[in-house]
C-alpha cells in the first residue's frame, strides 16, 4: 500500500496504475450491487474465477466485481473488455460458455445479448434504450470501479478533485464552486448545498461536523444505496472536499444497518483511505486533520430527518427535535453541522472537478445538474437512471421505463416516496425538477418512482403510504401521531366500503392541520399521498363511498368475481385452481362462484382463457343471481372447448 | 443580556435575549394553552397545542411557542383563525384517546372542539411527557421512559430504575394531566414493587 504524502504521490501512483494496465488485457466486470447479489452474481463470480482457473487463465484475465449498473430487471450483468459485449440476465451456467466464445475467441453469444423491439440483439451497455437517454455522471462510475479496491477509484481521476480543491482553492474557493454550482440538496428538500456549507462555515465555533445521510428508506427507492456500495470513495471524496471547504475536522456517515453490503464496502473504503493517507492528521499532506466515523442506524425511517438523525449519533433516541435554530448553526452536541445526502456529496467532486459553469450548463433553471431516479412498480425496465434535471416524466417512463407491462394503461408516477404525491397522466409531460414537482403537488423527495397503472386504486395507494408513515412516525407531536391515526381510520374504512359523506372534506380538514402542525418534515409532508390522490382522482375517492365501488377493481372488499353463465365453456380451469374450493360446477356445466367462500384472490380471473372471458371482476353493483346447480353451458358456436 | 421588542396580540412587550415565545407571552398576560410545558424542564413541543401565528417580514407561519425564541418586531397571534383551528382539531384527536382529561375537557369547550368527532379510542394517556421528561431532567433518575414509535408509542416504566425510585418520590404523579399515569402505578406496584 503506497503512503501518499503529497499531491505528486497521488498523480505518481495514479500514473504507475495507468502504465500497468494493458488494454487488451480481457476483463470480466460482474455486477454485484444488491439487485444482482440476490440474483446470485457471487455465484456467477464464483463460477468465472473456477472456469479461468482450470482454464489457466487467472492472473491473464482481469476479472472485476462492481457495484449496480442499475438495470437491476436483468441482473447478473457482466461486460468483457475490449470487445465491450453486455450480457443479460446471466447464470452461473452460462460462464464456460462465454470464457470459451467470448473472452477466448472474442465471438458474441446472441442469446445473451439485449434485445430490441425488432428483436435484434444490442452489443454495447450503452446502446441499450434503457442506458442510451441516461447522463451517468454521478452514477456511471460504478461499471468500472471495484468499491473494494480504491486504485480502481483512483485509476479513473479518483480523488484529483480533491488534490484540485487543496492545491489550487482556497477553502472559501471551494464553498464559492459549489454554491455557483447551485447545487441543491438531493435528499428531499432541495435546499442549496452551498448556503448550507456557508451558514456551517460562518457559524462561530472551534468544532464542526459534516455528516453524510445515508439512511434512505422509502419504499422502492435504492439510489443512494447503489452510490455508496458501488463508489463509496466518491462519496468520501465529495465529503473530504466539504470538510475542507466548512473547516470540519470529523465526519459522521449515518447508514442504515440493513444495507450490509454498504456498510461492508464503506467500511473498506475508510480503511484504505486512511492507509493511503487521505484520511488522518494530514490528508494528503496538506495538513488538513479530517476522520470519518461510520453511525450504524438502527432501523427508523424518521431517523433520516436531520435532527433525528443527530440525536441518534449522540447515542440518544432518533427523534427529531424543534429546529428553531437551524442544525447547521447548532446540530450534534451543539456544534455547527452541514448534513447531506449521499448523492449530494458524490456530486461535489464532479463540480470541483468540472467547474461550476460545467455543472450550471446541464438541467433547468433552478435545478442544475443530475439526478438518479429509482425507477420501480408497473413498469417494464426497473432500475436506476440518472438524467438531467428537466427530463420529462413521459420519457423516463416510456424511453427509459419501456413503458408498462401486459399492455395496461399508464395512471399516474407517485414520486418522492411515501412523503411525496401521485403525478396524474395530464401531467407526463412535465420536465422533472425540484419545482415543477412541488407545482404539481408532489416532490423530488430522495428520487423514487413508482409508477402505477390502471389496475392500482389510488385510495389504496394513499392507504398503502399512509399505513408506512404511521408505523414510521417516532409518536412525538400529536399531530402527526393522532393524525396519521384518524387519518389511516377513514381511508380503511372507505377501502372496505365503510366510507361516509363527508370522510373526503374530513381527511382534507386533517390533512391541513398536519402539515401546518407537526414538529418535523416527516410530518409535514405526510399527509402529502392522501391530499395529492384527493386532488388527482377525487372520482375515486366518492366511487368508493357513494357506490361501494372500487373502479380500478383493487380494493378486496368492494369487488366480487362473477362467471358469466352466456360465457362459461366449463373449461373446469378455474375450478381446479380456486385455493378455496369456492367454484362449482363440472363437464359440461356452467361453473358458478360461491360469493361466501371467495376470496377475492383473483385467480379465476387470471385463468379463464382470454377467448372466453367468462369470468369478470364486478364492482358497485350487486352479484347476479347464480343459476342453479346443474346449468348446461351455452356452448359457443364452434365448440371451441373441445 | 440584550432585549428583544416584540408583539404579541397587539401588545408590545420586551424580554431578555434568549426568552420563548409563551414565556414572552405569558410575562405580558396572554394565556397561551399547553398540555407539555413545565418550568424547568426543556421545551419538548409534542403537544402542538401552544402553536401561535408569527409574522415577519411579511410573511406569516405557524410555530411552536414553546419553542420558539423571542426575536425583535416579530408579530405573534395567539389567536388567529388558523391558530383557533388547528388548537381545536388537536383537541378533538386527543379527546378521542383521553376523553376523561380535564384540561382537554375545558380547553376543548374553550375552542368549540365537538367531543365525539373521532370513534374513541381510549389510551388515557396522550404522551405529554411531562413525567418522563420530569424524572430525568429534574430528578435525574430516568425511572420512566418511552417506548415503541407511532400510533404504539406508551409510557412505560424502566423496570430497575423505577422499583428503585418511585416508591419515595412519586413526584410525576401530580404532573399528569390525565391521571392515568399515577392509576398504572399503582396497577404496576401490586405485582412488582411490593
Amino acid at each position: 500500500m503506497p503512503r501518499l504524502n503529497s499531491i505528486a504521490d497521488l498523480e505518481r501512483h495514479r500514473s504507475e496504475l495507468l502504465a500497468a494496465h494493458d488494454a487488451d488485457t480481457p476483463r470480466v466486470t460482474i455486477c454485484s450491487g444488491t439487485g444482482c447479489h440476490a440474483l446470485r452474481s457471487d455465484k456467477v463470480h464464483e463460477a468465472f474465477v473456477d472456469e479461468l482457473t482450470l482454464g489457466g487463465l487467472d492472473g491473464r484475465v482481469d476479472l472485476l466485481r462492481t457495484g449496480c449498473h442499475g438495470f437491476c430487471e436483468r441482473g447478473t450483468i457482466v461486460t468483457i473488455l475490449p470487445q465491450e459485449v453486455t450480457y443479460l440476465q446471466v447464470k452461473p451456467e452460462d460462464v464456460a460458455e462465454i470464457v470459451a466464445r467470448t473472452v477466448l475467441q472474442g465471438e458474441v453469444i446472441d442469446r445473451l445479448l439485449y434485445r430490441d423491439g425488432d428483436g435484434v440483439g444490442i452489443l454495447r451497455e450503452d446502446d441499450i434504450p434503457f442506458y442510451r437517454h441516461q447522463t451517468p455522471f454521478v452514477f456511471g462510475l460504478n461499471r468500472f470501479i471495484d468499491p473494494k479496491d480504491i486504485d480502481t477509484y483512483i485509476v479513473q481521476g479518483g480523488y484529483a478533485a480533491l488534490a484540485k480543491a487543496l492545491d489550487q482553492m482556497s477553502p472559501q474557493q471551494a464553498l464559492d464552486e459549489v454554491k455557483a454550482a447551485n447545487l441543491r440538496g438531493r435528499g428531499g428538500g432541495g435546499f442549496p448545498a452551498g448556503a448550507k456549507w456557508q451558514t456551517t462555515r460562518d457559524a462561530p465555533s472551534d468544532v464542526r461536523y459534516v455528516v453524510v445521510n445515508a439512511d434512505e428508506g422509502d419504499p422502492g427507492a435504492y439510489m443512494d444505496r447503489s452510490l455508496l456500495e458501488g463508489n463509496p470513495h466518491r462519496v468520501l471524496e465529495g465529503l473530504i472536499i466539504g470538510a475542507y471547504a466548512i473547516g470540519a475536522r470529523h465526519g459522521f456517515i449515518y447508514v442504515r444497518q440493513e444495507y450490509p453490503i454498504a456498510v461492508e464496502n464503506l467500511s473498506f473504503a475508510l480503511d484504505q483511505a486512511h492507509e493511503y493517507g487521505l484520511l488522518g492528521p494530514s490528508v494528503l499532506g496538506s495538513g488538513m486533520a479530517f476522520d470519518v466515523r461510520v453511525h450504524r442506524g438502527a432501523g427508523a425511517f424518521v431517523s433520516g430527518e436531520s435532527s433525528a438523525l443527530m440525536c441518534a449519533i449522540e447515542g440518544r433516541v432518533g427523534e427529531p427535535r424543534p429546529k428553531y435554530v437551524r442544525t447547521s448553526v447548532s446540530g450534534i452536541w451543539g456544534k455547527p453541522t452541514n448534513l447531506n445526502n449521499v448523492e449530494t456529496w458524490a456530486t461535489v467532486p464532479l463540480i470541483i472537478d468540472k467547474g461550476a459553469e460545467w455543472f450550471t450548463g446541464i438541467g433547468t433553471k433552478t435545478s442544475k445538474g443530475t439526478k438518479i431516479f429509482s425507477l420501480v412498480g408497473k413498469v417494464n425496465n426497473t432500475g436506476l437512471v440518472e438524467v438531467p434535471m428537466g427530463m420529462p416524466l413521459r420519457q423516463v417512463v416510456y424511453d427509459m421505463g419501456g413503458g408498462i407491462p401486459k399492455g395496461r394503461a399508464f395512471k399516474a408516477v407517485q414520486t418522492g416516496g411515501p412523503s411525496g404525491g401521485v403525478i396524474p397522466e395530464r401531467l407526463l409531460d412535465l420536465p422533472v425538477d425540484f419545482d415543477e414537482l412541488d407545482k404539481a403537488g408532489s416532490m423530488m423527495g430522495s428520487g423514487g418512482m413508482i409508477v402505477l397503472d390502471e389496475d392500482t386504486c389510488m385510495v389504496d395507494t394513499a392507504r398503502y403510504f399512509l399505513n408506512f408513515l404511521a408505523e414510521e412516525s417516532c409518536g412525538k407531536c400529536v399531530p402527526c401521531r393522532e393524525g396519521l391515526y384518524q387519518m389511516l381510520e377513514i381511508l380503511n374504512r372507505i377501502c372496505t366500503g365503510d366510507g361516509r359523506e363527508g370522510d373526503i372534506e374530513l381527511l382534507e380538514e386533517i390533512v391541513e392541520t398536519v402539515q401546518g402542525w407537526s414538529l418535523c418534515a416527516l410530518g409535514g409532508s405526510a399527509p402529502n399521498p392522501v391530499i395529492s390522490t384527493i386532488v388527482n382522482f377525487r372520482a375515486e375517492y366518492e366511487a368508493h363511498i357513494r357506490e361501494k365501488a372500487c373502479p380500478a377493481g383493487a380494493c378486496k372488499a368492494l369487488i366480487s368475481y362473477y362467471i358469466d353463465p352466456q360465457k362459461c365453456q366449463a373449461c373446469m380451469l378455474c375450478l381446479k385452481n380456486c385455493a378455496v374450493g369456492a367454484i362449482s360446477g363440472g363437464k359440461k356445466l356452467v361453473h358458478v362462484v360461491d360469493q361466501d367462500t371467495c376470496t377475492k384472490c383473483g385467480t379465476c380471473f387470471d385463468v379463464c382463457p382470454s377467448r372466453f372471458d367468462a369470468v369478470v371482476k364486478i364492482s358497485g353493483v350487486p352479484v347476479p343471481e347464480a343459476v342453479p346447480e346443474g346449468t348446461q353451458v351455452t356452448r359457443k358456436r364452434g365448440g371451441a372447448n373441445e | 443580556m440584550s432585549e428583544v421588542a416584540l408583539i404579541i396580540d397587539g401588545r408590545s412587550v420586551t424580554v431578555e435575549h434568549g426568552t420563548t415565545v409563551l414565556e414572552a407571552a405569558r410575562r405580558a398576560g396572554v394565556d397561551i394553552p399547553t398540555l407539555c410545558h413545565v418550568e424547568g424542564v426543556a421545551p419538548f413541543g409534542a403537544c402542538r397545542l401552544c402553536t401561535v401565528e408569527i409574522t415577519r417580514g411579511g410573511r406569516s407561519r405557524l410555530v411552536a411557542s414553546c419553542c420558539y425564541p423571542a426575536e425583535e418586531g416579530l408579530d405573534v397571534q395567539t389567536e388567529s383563525e388558523k391558530v383557533v383551528k388547528g388548537r381545536k382539531l388537536v383537541l378533538e384527536m386527543l379527546l378521542a384517546r383521553a376523553p376523561g382529561t380535564q384540561a382537554l375537557q375545558e380547553y376543548g369547550k374553550r375552542y368549540g372542539a365537538q367531543v365525539d368527532k373521532f370513534r374513541p379510542d381510549p389510551s388515557h394517556c396522550i404522551l405529554c411527557g411531562l413525567c418522563v421528561n420530569y424524572c430525568a431532567e429534574v430528578k435525574g433518575k430516568h425511572a420512566i421512559g418511552f417506548i415503541g414509535r407511532g400510533v404504539e408509542r406508551q409510557v412505560m416504566f424502566v423496570p430497575g430504575a423505577a422499583a428503585e425510585e418511585c416508591f419515595e418520590c412519586g413526584a410525576c404523579f401530580t404532573l399528569c394531566p390525565t391521571g392515568v399515569w399515577p392509576s398504572n402505578y399503582g396497577l404496576a406496584r401490586v405485582p412488582h414493587f411490593s
